[in-house]
């Protein structure tokens, strides 16, 4: 499989085509947004978390299909995950992106189950901010802090 | 190399302009990106530079390094009198009256901030008015909207239309009493436009408002006259122009620029300096605080010799030709849109697809060899006023080539292909 072919896979071009998730939430109980200065794009997460548990995740945004796939797959994956879990998985997807935890084995990420798909993104540098945007957001929906998430 | 001369083959003006000759001129055009030819299309963002201009640089600070206006041993003569000749070519480029309207800066950025506060927090004050385009790159809009909080002025906007071209009644509507500056571009970046700067400047001068005019992407593709535009400043970057970064020019009509306070001090922008009272220096180097760019100066000459060693009228006729290729080519793909449709242009072509974004077309034109910009090029107002995240945009340069057009094409289709 070619770079190209291993960063746009069938599974990663269905969540652009058809994102999960993907609208505003009435009921949620946090709410961030991501902002990628760079390029422009942005995305808004809303979680609502109950007992440390997140019963409902969904995003609105406007982004490339990097971003808008890994943000879909991010809040299929994520839901009934607890706040510790969720910061795993987010450290486990930030190691994958930059390609950190290619280093010590085959490729592909440790401990992110499904979302090795994405792990293609680590070849194009200028490309990983835009899947690892939804994840700074959630981070920072999760915090419970009004600060928008930057990429920079 | 194989594809330089290859490409340079076709096309009605090959003839016209030896392209082979001036890509042979351009070392970094050879290589190959992803095992394909270059096709460097990003020409907006910066240009190429020819191997005159490296020589320059490489001869300088092989031979010739020194600090400039203080020593007064032969090398830092040299070095002076390099940078000063330096200075005279640029003066003779743009056509200014004397060689101390010419200011080295760090590039167009820096000259619009020397402007906004040096000259703006001198003769504006609170209520005043600012006029400026929808089509500004932020580097000539958030350096007014900071002198608008300092001392309480308003910035006002020139509306563009849906062709991206400046909408002059409203500009007209826009001038009062209360206008004390204009600063708009001449050429835009994200959308091509050639903006008529004349009527600009002479609505504005009947006002006695000085205008100040962002050249930085008209310089590689217009002749610049600073006289014949009447303009107060004119600001740009050596690194689009094929020269060096981090050295750009502030031309500034001396009457304004004598009565302008120092932007920075520091060494040798000063005549005297006690702790009571400094006395300044004068034109240009009043405005020149520190060690500046010497080798990026020198290499900005150089660059410049380099156009005067082609026929101007030839590279217009080219690039032309660059554009009218380009845009009925792109506007023949399905689905694409494309964004700037003025009818003065320069080689600029920014495009969108509905469903596919600005970036993975970038991406996927760079596995193929074509360098593109993707974004919303420092130009959020743009992307806002045409209702899109982000552009992909092709500029393009004197070296480049139908046969690139054809290849930009070719990647647009692998784009719709893996999106379909």
């Amino acid at each position: 499989m070619s770079e190209l072919d291993e960063l746009y896979q069938e599974v990663i071009l269905d969540h652009n085509r058809s994102p999960r998730n993907y609208r505003a939430m009435a009921n949620a109980n946090r709410k961030a947004q991501g902002y990628n200065p760079l390029c422009g794009d942005h995305v808004t997460v809303y979680l609502n978390l109950e007992e440390g548990v997140i019963k409902d995740i969904s995003f609105e945004g406007s982004g490339c299909a990097i971003s808008k796939a890994s943000a879909s797959m991010m809040t299929a994956e994520l839901k009934g995950k607890t706040e510790a879990e969720a910061k795993e998985l987010f450290d486990n997807v930030h190691k994958m992106l930059t390609g950190e935890s290619n280093k010590n084995g085959p490729q592909g990420g440790r401990g992110v189950g499904k979302l090795t798909i994405l792990s293609g993104v680590c070849k194009f540098p200028a490309r990983v901010k835009c899947a690892s945007l939804a994840w700074h957001t959630v981070n920072s929906a999760l915090k419970g802090g009004e600060a928008v998430a930057s990429t920079e | 190399m194989k594809v330089a001369h290859e490409i340079a083959t076709s096309g009605p003006l090959a003839e016209a302009l030896d392209i082979s000759k001036i890509r042979a001129d351009f070392p970094i055009l050879k290589q190959k990106v992803h095992g394909k030819p270059l096709a460097y299309l990003d020409n907006g963002a910066t240009s190429q530079k020819p191997q005159i201009v490296i020589d320059a640089l490489n001869r300088y600070y092989s031979t010739e390094n020194s600090n400039i206006h203080r020593g007064v041993h032969c090398l830092s003569e040299r070095a002076t009198a390099a940078y000063e000749a330096a200075r005279q070519k640029i003066k003779s480029f743009v056509n200014a009256r004397s060689e101390q309207e010419i200011i080295f800066v760090r590039g167009t950025t820096e000259a619009i901030n020397l402007v906004a506060q040096s000259y703006g927090r001198t003769f504006l004050k609170k209520g005043d008015e600012i006029i400026v385009s929808a089509m500004e790159h932020h580097s000539n809009i958030v350096p007014w909207q900071m002198l608008c909080e300092q001392i309480g002025a308003r910035l006002r906007v020139i509306p563009i239309n849906h062709d991206g071209e400046l909408v002059l009644d409203e500009y007209r509507r826009l001038l009062s009493e209360k206008t004390k500056l204009v600063s708009v571009t001449h050429v835009s970046n994200a959308l091509g436009t050639i903006v008529p700067v004349k009527d600009i400047v002479r609505l504005a001068h009947e006002r006695n408002v000085p205008v100040l005019l962002d050249g930085a992407q008209a310089v590689p593709h217009l002749k610049v006259d600073v006289q014949e535009l009447a303009c107060d400043f004119y600001a740009f970057s050596g690194h689009k122009l094929f020269g060096p970064t981090g050295v750009g020019i502030l031309y500034g009509r001396s009457e304004l620029l004598d009565a302008m306070p120092p932007y920075q001090g520091g060494g040798d922008m000063i005549s005297l300096v006690t702790f009571e009272k400094t006395h300044y220096n004068v034109l240009p180097y009043k405005f020149e605080a520190g060690t500046p760019h010497i080798a990026g100066g020198i290499g900005l000459a150089a660059a410049i010799d380099y156009l005067a060693g082609l026929d101007w009228k030839q590279v217009a006729a080219h690039e032309h030709d660059l554009l009218a290729y380009a845009t009925s080519a792109l506007s023949s793909i399905e689905g694409l849109r494309i964004i700037g449709t003025a009818r003065e242009k320069v080689g600029v072509i920014s495009f969108v697809f509905e469903h596919v974004h600005a970036h993975d077309v970038g991406t996927i034109l760079d596995q193929e060899g074509v360098a593109v910009r993707a974004g919303h090029h420092c130009a959020m107002p743009v992307m806002q006023r045409f209702g899109v995240p982000a552009t992909t945009r092709a500029s393009f340069a004197l070296y480049n080539t139908r046969e690139e057009i054809d290849v930009l094409v070719r990647g647009i289709h692998r784009a719709l292909k893996v999106f379909k």
